[in-house]
């Protein structure tokens, strides 16, 4: 299939907003249709529809992911359902809570553990710069991001189990749209040399 | 015992405190202000005294005034149900007072925490080193009034 027929095909089936998607179009053929793709996008789809996050909640941001892991809020909805104890089963690191100069060689360890690609969600005002109380001390890194990259920063003090699903979602499209962290990394080396 | 009671009886054994009932942290509180050389021999009349029977310390702090420091001791009777706080005025320069962690166990931690934060140095304590803060930290006393940190703090 050349590229002037995936155009129009494009245009006939816009992607919906907001919607769930198949990467890729249907070509109608006699007889049936067949799916046309990217590997890579179905990967991408593949990935962001399981990511499963590592139990790891500092402080009380950490209550607010546990709400909504529960019933009523239900994360699971959005294939977040399996949350490890482990980091080397684990796709995301929500960091949820203080991180304090004691803590960051432990959360630098915890990420250094987990399997690529890896995502980093920072939840609440102290995993994105320190928060609103104790940025002032001795003891409070000032930003998770000073020890590792993060993807999603998510505002609040704590952010409500909705704001939670939303940075989540926002992670998906994140995902879906391109490449990893770790191929953009190898991309840009390999273009430079 | 009542507070009443309580007053008579603490009077007794130690003429030189002085009690009074402090009505800013609620009522049925006894505070006794002890001088810290005698806080040991009181401390042990506290929990072995049939009629006291002080057996639970569930708070050990200390408060930095900026003129002295003042170590807090926060006392419960399981048995009888009653309360007293005892508190010792403490040289800022040097402080120092007897540790009480071999009448409580508990307040073998909580001197130890004392001890990082304010710099109290704890007389005969087992094993007087830091407890939460790393290595390294010895001498410095986050919890002072004046203790700074150009690195990680703004002054304000």
């Amino acid at each position: 299939m050349n590229k002037e027929n995936l155009k129009i095909s494009e245009s006939k089936n816009p992607p919906l907003e907001g919607r769930e998607v198949f990467p890729g179009e249907i070509k109608e053929l006699p007889g049936g249709g067949i799916v046309l793709s990217k590997l890579d996008d179905i990967i991408n789809w593949a990935r962001s529809n399981s990511l499963w996050p590592l139990t790891f909640a500092t402080s009380c941001c950490g209550i607010e992911m546990m709400s909504t892991a529960g019933a009523k809020y239900d994360f699971s909805r959005f294939g977040f359902e399996v949350a490890r104890a482990t980091p080397r089963q684990a796709d995301v690191i929500i960091i949820a809570g203080t991180i304090v100069n004691k803590m960051a060689p432990v959360l630098k360890r915890l990420y250094d553990q987990m399997a690529d690609p890896k995502y980093v969600i920072a939840m609440g005002a102290c995993a994105i710069s320190g928060g609103p109380f104790f940025y002032n001390t001795y003891s409070v890194v000032k930003g998770a991001d000073h020890v590792i990259p993060v993807d999603v920063y998510v505002a609040g003090c704590p952010p409500r189990p909705e704001a939670l699903l939303h940075s989540l979602i926002t992670l998906q499209q994140k995902i879906k749209s391109g490449m990893t962290r770790e191929q953009i990394k190898v991309h840009k080396e390999s273009t430079k040399g | 015992m009542t507070n009443e009671e309580l007053k008579i009886k603490l009077a007794e054994i130690l003429p030189t405190a002085t009690i009074e009932e402090a009505a800013e942290i609620g009522p049925g509180w006894i505070t006794v202000n002890v001088e810290p050389i005698e806080w040991l021999a009181f401390a042990q009349q506290l929990r072995k005294e049939e009629a006291l029977h002080f057996n639970f310390l569930f708070c050990l702090t200390c408060i930095d005034w900026k003129t002295h420091l003042t170590m807090v001791y926060h006392l419960r009777s399981t048995i009888f149900h009653h309360n007293i706080v005892v508190k010792a005025k403490l040289d800022r320069d040097k402080p120092a007072i007897e540790t009480v962690s071999h009448i409580w166990r508990t307040a073998e931690f909580h001197e130890r925490e004392v001890y990082e934060m304010f710099g109290v140095d704890f007389l005969n304590h087992p094993d007087l080193r830091l407890l939460i803060l790393p290595d390294g930290w010895e001498g410095k006393n986050p919890m002072r009034k004046d203790f700074e940190d150009p690195v990680n703090m703004i002054r304000l």
